[in-house]
């Protein structure tokens, strides 16, 4: 059982690394979303400071929706999703497989590159470290919870626009709690309560999710 | 009992029946509604501090309140039509989400019409506020997603899913007005023991919540006969009866 897991995720790893500029693209956009701002609000240091948080994070939730139709979409496509639910192994383990490639994929990218962004919105040092760790406790929350709706859609033709609506709803309380930490952290309160909350957040979807997502994509493929 | 409800998952056992109950919740409801209008907007005492602006609740509230039993209902639903595969809970679940999604768009905007006088502001994001919101996006995702999958009987086994996924906002916004501190009130209606509401206006608030809660009845299973006539249209019955008329 522990095989097929990781057959799986060394799979999707190695079809990601074979089609490197797909990979890229989500990032480009997250990065390019987020210097869109400070010349749309104005360069003023203190503005884009308290906007910071807010801002990546909006950024990595819009970019995530980029590539989160890719986890079931080509495998639907060319019939291997189908060979996967067909076996042996539990559907949910398989699709846990499946959200954590997805997240060495897209996730851990964003978190790399989140100081930089911090930088170019003037965050200071401790809030940049703040909000890689938030960013480290929801970015697995949006592959767990994003899987869901795109194994409901993934039968559909245009699933851009459902998705969307299906997923960012489920994603608000994580944006709140998570941009709601960073900015707790830069007026020097404790931010113990907050980075809790997010931990909960996540065990949750890591252990109702894939179950979820499961029963979507049998739903889809009948 | 259990025949019973095994003959309401028959299709055309639920439109027969359900074709009976209709005019008895309507007309009990149209009954209530005249009845908790009047003795709210008209009896009722003005507040001492609010004027007559208050009376907005006698709408504010019974939609509010509907509004999470809506959804909470299709969740019941959906888990009814994935467990034991019920086709019917899948045509409550959906006839039933545009109608939670007016009493949740009701709610916000009597709640803006009130706040702008009272709090001097027509929206804040505080959390009872915030939560109610995405209770919309919530409505409007399962409704989208029922429109978008062209088979209907996939359609319905998906928003189930949704739907369950969904409910966990419902204890959030119940209980947001009394784990964060907001600028939204808490409950006065419902602490029996100790009201801190007349009595004068929390009967007739009463009325209305039965009011709208027999609305939602009555409408639903219109919309549920019309769901079941047009999943069912190549079917005998449903060819006999749109001959007879």
């Amino acid at each position: 059982m522990s095989r097929a897991f990781v057959t799986l995720v060394k799979r999707d790893l190695l079809l990601a690394f074979r089609h490197r500029s797909e990979l890229a693209n989500p990032i480009l956009f997250f990065i390019l979303v987020v210097s869109l701002f400070p010349l749309g609000v104005g360069p003023e240091p203190n503005l884009l400071q308290s906007l910071a948080a807010g801002v990546i994070w909006v950024a990595a939730l819009l970019s995530s929706l980029l590539s989160l139709d890719g986890i079931f979409r080509s495998d639907f496509e060319d019939g291997s999703l189908e060979q996967i639910l067909m076996s042996a192994h539990p559907i949910s383990l398989l699709v846990l497989a499946k959200v954590l490639a997805h997240w060495l994929i897209t996730g851990l990218p964003v978190i790399l590159v989140a100081p930089l962004l911090g930088v170019l919105m003037q965050l200071p040092a401790d809030g940049i470290g703040v909000l890689m760790i938030t960013l480290l406790l929801g970015t697995p929350f949006v592959s767990l919870v994003g899987a869901i709706g795109v194994g409901l859609t993934v039968g559909l033709r245009r699933a851009g626009m459902v998705l969307s609506l299906l997923v960012f709803p489920l994603y608000i309380p994580l944006l709140i709690f998570a941009a709601g930490a960073v900015d707790t952290a830069m007026t020097g309160f404790p931010i113990g309560g907050h980075l809790s909350l997010l931990a909960a957040l996540l065990v949750g979807a890591l252990t109702l999710a894939p179950l979820a997502t499961a029963a979507s994509l049998r739903i889809s493929l009948n | 009992m259990w025949l019973w409800f095994h003959k309401l998952g028959s299709p055309r056992y639920f439109y027969d029946t359900a074709g009976k109950f209709i005019p008895w919740l309507g007309g009990l409801c149209a009954v209530l509604m005249v009845w908790g209008l009047y003795g709210g907007l008209v009896q009722a005492p003005a507040d001492y501090q609010q004027g007559d602006s208050y009376r907005i609740i006698f709408i504010h509230v019974p939609a509010a309140a509907l509004s999470l039993s809506v959804y909470t209902f299709m969740a019941v639903c959906g888990a009814i039509a994935l467990i034991w595969r019920m086709k019917l809970a899948e045509v409550m679940l959906i006839s039933a989400a545009p109608v939670g999604a007016s009493f949740t768009f009701i709610a916000l905007v009597t709640g803006s019409l009130w706040g702008k006088p009272m709090w001097g502001t027509w929206w804040v994001w505080d959390a009872r506020l915030t939560s109610e919101l995405i209770l919309l996006f919530l409505y409007l995702g399962v409704i989208a997603l029922y429109g978008a999958i062209e088979d209907k009987r996939n359609a319905g086994r998906a928003v189930s899913v949704l739907s369950i996924v969904g409910v966990v906002n419902i204890p959030i916004i119940k209980y947001s007005v009394e784990w964060w501190n907001t600028l939204h009130q808490g409950s006065t209606i419902l602490k029996f023991d100790t009201p801190s509401i007349d009595p004068a206006m929390r009967t007739p608030l009463i009325v209305m919540l039965l009011a709208f809660g027999l609305y939602f009845g009555a409408v639903v299973l219109m919309r549920a006969r019309a769901e079941v006539l047009e999943r069912e249209r190549n079917s005998k019955w449903v060819q006999e009866l749109v001959q007879s008329r």
